[in-house]
Formats: structure tokens, sequence, C-alpha cells
């Protein structure tokens, strides 16, 4: 049997490919449960440090939801065909997530500074660990968002334009939603 | 067979790829290929479990003459055996590293990762997988993480030692003992390697099913063994997060001073700063993950059976439905159980009762598989592969692990059987013995269909034998150790006077053990020889009804040459009266059937509403 030339070519499906985000998205959010279900589990054991979160989270917060913003706005000109306002759309999200990542690290700061050390009581140690990770998936959301900035630059063609925008899309609003949860997850049950 | 395939016109396939030359790197090394993956995965799952096997028969040895010494194991295993007997702390990590390899490596790389990927797309009916990309980097991680996890037992200080489940403190100080140290750290770097590799493959899997199937291949036409694959991946994909998030507050724990786990330790009489942690939060954490896992590992293998079974008896699987809604009602209760693992680590007994009354609750969809595999069976035209072989083995290791799972699971019988031999009993059988028949039973029935060939039969029969009686006279006399109280991760039954009678029941065991582990030496013979030397495969060996078997033998990429077949009825068609054949498969139009057709076949029979 000649198997290599017998192939049908096929047009670019992206539909698995968005689903493999989604259930990536899934298994992240899981991961983020089983943080924040111990953070509950430990609290209730008792011997838990109270203190306030730091006042720089509430700008951070609101640096993410724009670039939420920003973000779709970009995507609506990429359908449209608009490529040099999809352009500088995007580069705005990418750098009001940089904006976000260094809002964080304030935010660290502000809490050494109150002596809220990452060695202390768990209670402690949860939220750095929880923004950390957090902040991890930011990084890896800029990567997406840097991959989508960069085919837009390069001859893909519009199908491929608009999949990986969507794909970006698609994580960079979670991880957006995310801290949203995380942030008054963490306000509610300090 | 090639006058059933049919031609339409493909409309969801995103194979893109197919012109490129291949060279030798991209075909066998960092191939796409799901098919080339499944076998990657399969052999390195068997390297795995040599290296499993081997280390289970150095303790059994330990187990079986604990006052004898064996000089060869000091050629061996070197200062971990110093005068010919193996070193108490070594003889820890060897267990360890045991139920490492053979939970994570074997049953659940080696067994999802060669089966999903070989039958997901060629029975659904897709070119390949939704990301083939993704699914290589899924077989890297795996093949790094298995190297270090491996190398790992090289090293000077020895490998883990905390047992399989590595609860801190042990774990989570590196002090605490020799294994606790690099060893650990080997350990927790493979693992979170293994995780990223698991999740990797599952969100594949799922992609793949849901989202390629072909024309006709509704969801209540799906074979059962894609159901249990598809079931499989998402139970990995829900509860592989939960551990790794234990494991990053573990690793904070070990290297950065928090104390998420780890509260007023002294070593050596020194008290450790560590304040107001938890161990058993980490328990809550693994269990979460561990319960699902002896899901995640069974599950293949239950669909595997359920394929072989009917295709062997040659009769419809009975009750295809009750079989997808038990495997659904499983893997959703498997996600409410995990507190049968902590009865006795004081928690409520309130609590207690509900993971109890949870636990109970599984029994049932388990009940009603095993009733339907034995109703499958009733008055079958069985054909005795080796691969039904393995098949009804699993049954029979099903029932007789499930039975004192129901022991187990009961709050206060499990103060007395709680991590004594009964659990390793249990758990070998259930789970251990009965997927590794699984997986068994799916090499010898899809053998032909990964490498082309035959393996020999009579050597099957062999090798099911005499694995068959070994794996009871291993596991079956640790029900009454464990009933007598004997503790199991023990490294010496000498110095208690009320284990000593069982000494000649450990020696028994090992015997049997090794035994049983020479036989595994057929089937690697069978295996290795028959890619070579095998009789070559023909179109459909057994008669099957499912996709795959209406592939080219010849592997080659996308699948099928031309268009992909369509699927127009389920696959179970075995012994249809009216039909000259004993089987029709899933992709021969009702119209070519008429004189066999039923009423229901063209309505909503097995809910079948055409493409989805
Ligand atoms: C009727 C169904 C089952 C019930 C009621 C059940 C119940 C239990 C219980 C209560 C334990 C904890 C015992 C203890 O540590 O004191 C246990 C342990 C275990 N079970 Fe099952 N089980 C069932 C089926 C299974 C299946 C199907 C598998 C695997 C495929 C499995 C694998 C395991 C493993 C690996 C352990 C030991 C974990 C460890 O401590 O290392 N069980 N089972
Ligand atoms: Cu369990």
């Amino acid at each position: 049997m000649n198997a290599e030339n017998t192939i049908p070519s096929n047009t670019f499906n992206g539909q698995p490919k968005k689903f493999v985000t989604w259930l990536f998205v899934l298994s992240s959010l899981m991961c983020f449960a089983g943080l924040t279900s111990a953070y509950i589990v430990r609290k209730a054991e008792g011997n838990w440090k109270i203190f306030d979160l730091p006042q720089t989270f509430y700008y951070t917060t609101a640096l993410i939801i724009l670039s939420s913003i920003t973000l779709h706005i970009s995507l609506t000109n990429t359908k449209k065909g608009q490529v040099a306002k999809q352009k500088n759309f995007l580069i705005l999200t990418i750098l009001l997530g940089l904006g976000f990542l260094i809002g964080q690290y304030i935010a660290w700061k502000e809490l050494v500074a109150n002596g809220i050390f990452f060695s202390g009581n768990p209670a402690e140690s949860f939220l750095y660990v929880i923004s950390g990770f957090h902040a991890f998936h930011i990084i890896a959301g800029l990567l997406l968002l840097l991959y989508a900035l960069a085919g837009t630059s390069s001859k893909i063609n519009q199908t491929k334009n608009i999949f990986r925008m969507e794909i970006s899309a698609i994580f960079w609003h979670f991880i957006d939603i995310l801290w949203i949860y995380l942030f008054v997850f963490l306000l509610i049950n300090r | 067979m090639s006058d059933h395939t049919t031609h339409h016109t493909d409309s969801h396939d995103a194979h893109h790829g197919a012109h490129h030359k291949e060279t030798f790197i991209s075909k066998y090394v960092f191939s796409m290929d799901h098919k080339m993956i499944a076998k990657q995965y399969l052999i390195t799952g068997i390297i795995m479990a040599v290296v499993g096997m081997v280390l289970s028969i150095l303790f059994r040895i330990q187990l079986g003459w604990p006052d004898e010494s064996f000089p060869f194991l000091e050629k061996l295993l070197g200062k971990w055996a110093q005068g010919g007997r193996i070193d108490p702390s070594f003889y820890m990590s060897m267990v360890t590293i045991h139920g490492t390899i053979m939970v994570f490596f074997v049953l659940t790389a080696g067994l999802s990762g060669t089966f999903s990927n070989l039958l997901i797309p060629l029975q659904v009916g897709a070119r390949d997988m939704a990301s083939p990309f993704i699914n290589m980097l899924s077989y890297w991680l795996f093949f790094l993480s298995s190297v270090i996890m491996a190398w790992s037992l090289l090293i000077e200080s020895g490998p883990a030692s905390g047992g399989w489940t590595i609860y801190p403190p042990l774990s989570a100080l590196p002090k605490a003992m020799p294994g606790s140290g690099l060893g650990m750290t080997l350990w927790l770097i493979s693992m979170a390697l293994f995780v990223a590799s698991a999740l990797m493959g599952g969100i594949n899997y799922i992609s793949t099913v849901l989202n390629m199937r072909t024309k006709g291949m509704s969801m209540t036409k799906m074979p059962l063994t894609i159901w249990a694959f598809l079931l499989t991946a998402i139970l990995g994909v829900l509860s592989f997060p939960v551990l790794f998030a234990g494991v990053i507050l573990l690793i904070f724990d070990r290297g950065f001073g928090t104390s998420f786990y780890l509260s007023d330790i002294f070593i050596g009489g020194e008290a450790l700063p560590n304040h107001g942690g938890s161990p058993v939060l980490f328990q809550h954490l693994f269990w979460f993950l561990g319960h699902p896992e002896v899901y995640i590992i069974i599950m293949p293998a239950l669909g595997i059976s359920s394929e072989i079974i009917a295709t062997n008896a040659r009769k419809p699987i009975f009750g295809y439905r009750a079989m997808i809604i038990s495997l659904i009602g499983i893997a959703f209760l498997s996600f409410i159980v995990w507190g049968h693992h902590m009865f006795v680590t004081g928690m409520n007994p309130f609590l207690g009762s509900v993971f109890m009354f949870t636990t109970l609750i599984i029994a049932v969809p388990s009940a009603v598989k095993t009733f339907n595999y034995l109703a499958t069976l009733w008055r079958g035209n069985i054909q005795f592969t080796p691969a039904m072989l393995f098949a009804i083995g699993l049954v029979s290791l099903f029932i007789t692990g499930g039975l004192t799972g129901i022991f187990l699971g009961n709050a206060s019988l499990d103060i007395n059987l709680h991590d004594t031999y009964f659990v390793v009993a249990h758990f070998h059988i259930v789970m251990g013995s009965a997927a590794m028949f699984g997986m068994f039973a799916g090499v010898y029935h899809w053998y032909p269909r990964l490498f082309g060939k035959m393996m020999d039969t009579r050597l099957g029969y062999f090798h099911f034998w005499l694995t068959f009686i070994a794996v009871y006279c291993v596991f079956f006399p640790m029900h009454f150790m464990g009933l007598d109280g004997v503790p199991r991760r023990y490294y010496s039954f000498t110095s208690f006077d009320f284990m000593k009678e069982w000494l000649a029941v450990n020696k028994f065991i090992s015997i049997a053990a090794i035994l049983g582990s020479l036989a595994q030496f057929i089937f690697l013979y069978n295996f290795f020889r028959s890619i070579f030397k095998g009789k070559k495969a023909p179109q459909n060996p057994w008669n099957s009804n499912t996709l795959e078997w209406t592939a080219p033998v010849e592997h080659m990429h996308g699948n099928w040459p031309g268009e992909i077949p369509h699927v127009y009825r389920w696959p179970y068609d075995y012994s249809k009266p009216g039909h000259d054949e004993d089987f029709i498969p899933q992709n021969v139009p009702l119209s070519q059937t008429m004189s066999s057709n039923l009423p229901g076949d063209y309505g909503t029979h097995h809910g079948a509403k055409g493409a989805h």
C-alpha cells in the first residue's frame, strides 16, 4: 500500500485546538480550586493570621480588567480585517498585562514592608503562593499574546490570524476572571 | 473487507502535513503520528514495568528469607545490600519506587498512553489527534520523567522512600531520612513532568473524541473503549492539577521555609522553626487525586475488556447503555470518596460516615459492569484467544478485589484493616493485577494493529495461565495476614512474635512471585520476537466491527487512504440474526444488510442521530 500520497489535502480547522485551550483552562482552574480549598481547610484549623491585603491589588485588578477590554476590541478588529487596529490594541493589551505584573510585584513589596512574609504563618504563605502562581499564568498569557502579535506581522493567513487571537483571548479572559475570583476570595476569607 | 470501506467527502479533519518528507528522526523519534507515539508509550511502559518488577522481586527476597544472606544482592546493589542483606532504608526506597512506577508510569502512562493514542483516532475515525504536536510533547515529557525516576535509583543517597503517597513530614524535610533528600527532590521533579505529560495527553484525547469523530459516529455509537478513555482523560484533567497544587506547597515547605504541612517537629532533639502546618492537609490534596487515579488506571482496562469480550464472545455487549452510565457514575463518584483513605486520621466520625456512604455506592456501578460482562459471556460462542483469557481474568480479579473494597470502605472495619496487608491484597488485585491484565489483553488483541504482525498464541496461553495462577498465589494469602494485623511497609517480620507464624506464608508468596515474574519473560520474548518474526497480520484478524480494522495494516499518516469511513451502526452487531456473517462492521450501511435490519435500526435505536 502506498501511503504517503493518498491523503486529501484539507482546510485548516481550529475547532479541536480551541477546545484544547478550553480544557487547559479547566485544568488550570482545578489547580486553583485545589489551592483555594487547601486555604479554606487550613484556615478552619485555626492559628490563622489576619492582615490587610495590599492596596495595590485594587489598581492591578483595574489594569487587568482594562486589558481584557482592549483585547476584546483587538479581536473584533481582527475579525473585521483591520490589521492596524488589531495590532495597536494588542500592543496596548500586552502593556497593560506587563503593568499588572509589575503591580503585583509592588504589592508583594508592600506586603513585606507590612511584615507579611512568605515563610510566616500559612495565611501569609498562601497569599504569596496564590498570587505568585497566578502571575505565572500571566507570563504564559503574555507569551500567547506575543505569539498572536507576531502573527500580525508575518504572512499567516487570516484564518490562522483569527485562530491565534481567539486562543489568546480565551486564555487571557480566563486569567482575568481568575484574578477577580482570587482577589474576592482572598478578601472574603482573610 | 475493502468493499466495506465507503467513500464520502470528509468534512472534519485537521490533518495537514501529509506531504512533508520523513526522516528517521521525525518518523521514529520525534514522531507526531499517534500510532508511533502509542508504540513509544508501550515500549517505555514495558521497560518501566520490568524495572518495577525487578524491584518487587528484590524486596520479596527480603520478606521471604529475612535471616538469610544472598551474596549476589551485594554484587547487584553494592552498599545497599552489605553482607548480602538488603538495607532497611533501601527496602523502603524500593517499595516506594516500585509503587510509583507501577501506578503512574506503567498503569497510567503505559496503559492510557498506549491505547488512547492508538485507538482514539482509529476507532472514532480521525486522521490524528487534535494536536499532534502536544501529543508528541506529552510522550517526551513522560520519557524524561521516566529517566529521572529511574536515575533516582542510582544516586548516592538513595531514592525517595516515604511511600508512593509521599506523606509529609518524611517528604517535606530533606533531613528526615536518607531518601528524603535528593531522592525526594528527583521524585518531585519527575512527577511534575509526569503531571504535565498526563495533562497534555488527556486534553488531546478529550478534544479528539469530542470534536473529530467521523460522520455517523454519534456518542452512542462509540465503542466502549472510547467511552472509557474519554472518561479516564476527564478524570485526569480534573484531578492531576490538584495533586500539582499539593506538590507546589510541598516544594515550598521543602525548600523555602513555609509551613503548609509542617508543625512542631523535632529532629535529633532540635526544634524546627516550622509552625502552624497540617500534614492532614496534604493527605486531602493527595487523595483528591489519588482516588480518581485508581480509576484512571482501571477504566481503560475495563473499556478494553468490554471490547475484547464482546468480540470474542461473538455477542453484542450486554447493556451497552448501562455500561456507559456506570462508567459515568464511577467517574463522578470517584471524586467524592477520597476520605476513605483517611478514616484513621482523626477524621470527624460523621464525615467518616459520609465518605463511607459514597464509597459503598461505587460498588453499585462496579457490580453493574461485572454483571454485564458475565451476561455477555453467557452462552456466547467464546473464542479463547490470549486476549480473551486476559479479559476474563480481569473480570475475575475485579470481582475478587471489589469485594474486599467493601470491607475497607466500612469506616469501623478500616480501623483494623488500615495499613495492613489486607489493603495491599485489595489494591494489588483490583487495581494492580486487574489493570495489568487489561493491558495484556489490549496488547494481545491490538498487536496486529500496532505492529502489523501476530503474536504467538501458544506462548500467550502459557503466559496467561502462569500469570493468573501466580497472581492469586501471591496476593490472596495477604488478606489473611492483614486480618491478623500484619502491617504493610515493614522491612522485617522477625521482630514480633505474632508475625512469626506468617514467615512460611511469606516464603510461599515470594516463591510464587519469583515464578510469576519469570513467566513475564515469556511475554517479553513473544512481544519483541513477533515485531520482527511474527506472522504478518491479516486485515481483520478477530473479525471485529470497529473502525481500526478497516485501516490499512501498514501504518500511514492520516490512517486511511482516501476518505475516512462513515459509520452507520453501533460497534456490537455480532451474530446478528439474519446476517450471513457473524459480524457487521460499523461502516457497513444498513442498505447492505436488509436481511438483518431491525425496525429500531432506522430510528433512534442506540440513540443514534447520525452525525454530531
Ligand atoms: C468496590 C469498590 C472499592 C471500594 C469500596 C474500595 C475501597 C477502598 C478503601 C476504603 C481503601 C483504603 C484502605 C485503607 O488504606 O485503609 C482502598 C485502598 C485502595 N484502593 Fe480501593 N476500593 C474499591 C475499588 C478499587 C479499585 C477499582 C481500585 C483501582 C483500580 C482501587 C485501588 C485502591 C488502592 C491503590 C488503594 C491503596 C492506596 C494506598 O494506601 O496506597 N480500589 N480501597
Ligand atoms: Cu480510594
